[in-house]
């Protein structure tokens, strides 16, 4: 039976009216605690209770590490939950921890994760999910012994809302037994790399010395150029300008390299660039992470032939300066009933020589890192030893790029990579980049000024 | 209850009381255990969405405000873009190609029409997810066993493959893979529903099998093809598994608001504005629902013959 249009009509003008009715009410605009961190205030913890179960959520590297904590520690109740720690730009802490907040229960006591730009939306809102770990938590002297600035992606205001597990400092990862066989210099300055990176395209087609279709190209080669393309300056407020020059001449760099064919648009975990570029790469600036799980575990370059030389410097520039890709940090629940044992382990994951000398990243406490730096020579997988690169590059990353809620990676991915494979050119892309950004940051709430 | 228990005179009262009325309480038992899920999962959480939608965090009625407000997002006109796109290629493939396929299943291959169905029906037996990871696959050119392919039309890496202007192409191709199969089967069983008299008598009047398909088959197929359209459309509009997981899969070069459902994501869990979120999910509902009025009464799916 047909339902007569005459009745519905109606009844569907008395529904939109009343909706108008509504609409005088109050304002749509998205929760407004959620803009304003409590940064002032001091932090109060819920009601401790000591000896209480801690939940703890990893990713499936941490876990044995976690593990040998709860070994090391019987006494302590931790029930473990494997999660995917937001690899490859997942979001799954996030996504639970919002719907925790609705809920009211739930949050893991500790977290780990692999993005430090979850410190963002971590420390933000009415209750952050972060505890401020420096507000009788952990230690002065403890957090004192990280490298300088591997704590400053944690730190909002006067507070440090997360403990750094590793570094990720840009180097120069190079291949050392094919510049012997080809008579190369290692160069030391970015126009050096680009004269270098014309020269092997033309004497030696198809070695790469670089990718810029990765996710995370604009932390390996604009955030080491110093190009302000994230540069937080005041609660929710951004500075993005890729027209400035110290981005262009980045920008320039690329494109006539990608011209030349040594700089490749792919990116270096896709299957095509495994099975066909993987022994071709000369060199390629990238993290510190790249020597044991690009170049050994996915690329299987063979022992002895990796090497990593200090970041690059442009000739006009004072110093030089790297960038940074992930690093991973641990959180401590602000909803926690047991701070303290919450607190001693994130403090036992990231400095204990034991645990992080064997870890696959490079460690943020410093004699920490010592350790697993020596403990990578000792694996005789390098050329040389790493260690100089890793500790000068640590010290260098360029101070003007901040953490964001909104991931870098993403936005390069889905908007410049496409159109590079399309043809265009990165300087010609900047523009559609900018507005990309722009309109992320905007809908996170962010004011960008150019 | 066994039989047994119950004495012989109120076996014959309930014996006469079930003739009255066939279907008996039975009826209402077997139905009960999908209304209470439909009730948790669909009528709640929609009512819940709709609650949501109209109102603000403070918990204050705020009208069409929200409606307004994501209306207004950078990603909102993109985002239905594609979605339409991706619609207007997935549904027009998927009716010609199901009528089709059933028509020529049930009309010329008595003999191998089960088997095939069979290997329709297969796709759509794996769960969604996985199917859509064995796509990701097909379409790398380095790893797909169909590689030498996608390369004949010059599509040497994923890049290529997943280019901004393929993708409605390239989710058709997997919905319809995964999905397709169920329906083939669905319509063959409703070919089978036409009288063989009503063939029969078309033969005999000189019809040859394209004007008793066109003539004969399909409008009376007619009503299934609505209630195929209405579905289809209800899950295309949703689109969300494949365009997140190929842009996992190719280390995000698929934007992360590429489907209106993905940019409802983003509102929830990333912006953590689960009013703005309601309000894109409450857009969908409406376009559904109009389109399904629309096909219905069109069609007269709900007529009675």
């Amino acid at each position: 039976m047909r339902i007569p249009t005459s009745r519905r009509a109606p009844a569907l003008a008395a529904l939109a009216a009343s909706l108008l009715v509504l609409a005088a009410c109050g304002s749509a605009d998205p929760d407004p605690a959620a803009g304003a961190s409590p940064r002032a205030t001091a932090f109060t913890p819920v009601e401790q209770v000591p000896g209480s179960e801690l939940l703890v959520w990893a990713d499936a590297t941490r876990v044995p590490g976690v593990e040998a904590y709860q070994k090391a520690h019987p006494d302590v109740k931790i029930k473990i939950v494997t999660y995917s720690g937001d690899a490859n730009g997942a979001n799954d802490l996030q996504t639970k921890v919002q719907l925790f907040d609705r809920s009211g229960s739930g949050w893991p006591d500790v977290a780990f994760n692999v993005n430090y730009n979850a410190v963002t939306w971590a420390s933000e809102g009415a209750k952050p999910y972060a505890a401020p770990v420096n507000q009788g938590l952990i230690d002065k002297s403890v957090l004192d012994g990280f490298a300088d600035g591997a704590l400053a992606p944690c730190t909002v205001g006067e507070n440090v809302y997360c403990v750094r597990n590793d570094l990720a400092q840009v180097v120069l990862w190079y291949n050392k037994k094919l510049f012997d066989d080809f008579g190369y210099e290692v160069p030391t300055t970015w126009e050096e790399y680009q004269a270098l990176g014309e020269r092997v395209a033309k004497e030696h087609p198809g070695y790469l010395v670089g990718t810029a279709g990765d996710p995370w190209t604009p932390e390996v080669y604009f955030w080491a150029g110093q190009c302000p393309a994230s540069t937080v300056t005041g609660a929710k407020a951004v500075t993005v300008n890729l027209n400035d020059p110290k981005c262009t001449r980045m920008a320039t760099l690329l494109d006539k390299l990608i011209a030349a064919g040594s700089v490749s648009k792919d990116t270096v975990f896709a299957s095509g660039f495994i099975k066909d570029h993987a022994d071709k790469v000369l060199m390629m600036p990238g993290p510190s992470w790249y020597g044991q799980v690009l170049f050994n575990s996915t690329f299987k370059t063979p022992k002895g032939q990796i090497a990593a030389a200090p970041p690059l410097k442009f000739e006009a520039d004072q110093a030089a300066f790297t960038g940074n890709v992930g690093g991973g940090v641990w959180f401590i629940s602000a909803h926690s009933k047991n701070l303290k044992a919450a607190a001693d382990l994130v403090t036992w994951m990231t400095t204990s020589t034991d645990y992080q000398a064997t870890a696959g990243t490079c460690p943020a406490y410093k004699e920490a890192a010592t350790a697993w730096l020596k403990g990578q020579q000792d694996t005789g997988y390098f050329a040389e030893d790493v260690a100089p690169a890793f500790t000068e590059a640590a010290g260098k990353v360029w101070p003007g790029w901040s953490a964001t809620r909104y991931s870098h990676e993403a936005i390069y991915a889905s908007t410049v990579v496409p159109a590079l494979n399309d043809g265009k050119t990165l300087t010609s892309l900047l523009g559609t980049w900018q507005t990309a950004i722009e309109n992320k940051a905007t809908s996170l709430g962010y004011t960008v000024n150019p | 209850m066994s039989q047994a228990t119950v004495p012989r005179a109120a076996g014959a009262r309930r014996a006469a009381a079930r003739v009255a009325n066939p279907a008996g309480r039975m009826g209402y038992v077997f139905v009960a255990g999908y209304f209470v899920l439909l009730l948790a999962f669909g009528v709640v959480p929609t009512a819940y969405a709709l609650w949501l939608s109209i109102s603000n965090s403070r918990g204050q009625l705020v009208g069409l405000g929200q409606f307004t407000r994501t209306f207004a997002d950078y990603r909102f006109l993109p985002a239905f873009g594609h979605v339409l796109m991706y619609l207007v290629i997935w549904l027009v493939t998927l009716m010609v190609l199901v009528v089709l396929l059933a028509i020529m299943l049930h009309g010329r291959m008595p003999r191998t029409s089960s088997a095939l169905r069979f290997v329709y029906y297969l796709p759509g037996a794996l769960a969604g997810v996985a199917s859509v990871l064995l796509w990701l696959i097909l379409l790398d050119p380095a790893a797909s066993p169909v590689g030498w392919l996608l390369e004949a039309f010059g599509w040497d890496t994923l890049a290529k493959v997943i280019a901004p202007d393929h993708l409605p192409v390239l989710f058709t191709v997997i919905a319809f893979w995964t999905g397709a199969g169920g329906w083939i089967v669905i319509m063959y069983g409703a070919l089978n529903n036409i009288p063989h008299e009503v063939i029969e008598a078309a033969r005999i009047d000189g019809a040859n099998v394209l004007q008793i398909a066109l003539r004969v088959q399909i409008p009376m197929l007619r009503k299934w093809i609505a209630y195929m359209l209405i579905l289809a459309f209800a899950t295309g509009t949703q689109l969300f598994v494949e365009p997140q997981l190929v842009s996992t899969a190719s280390w995000g070069m698929i934007p992360d608001g590429w489907s209106v459902a993905q940019v409802s994501y983003l509102y929830a869990f990333q912006a953590g504005d689960f009013h703005g979120a309601a309000a894109l999910a409450v857009d969908l509902v409406v376009v559904g629902l109009a389109c399904a009025a629309v096909v219905v009464f069109r069609t007269g799916l709900f007529e009675k013959d």
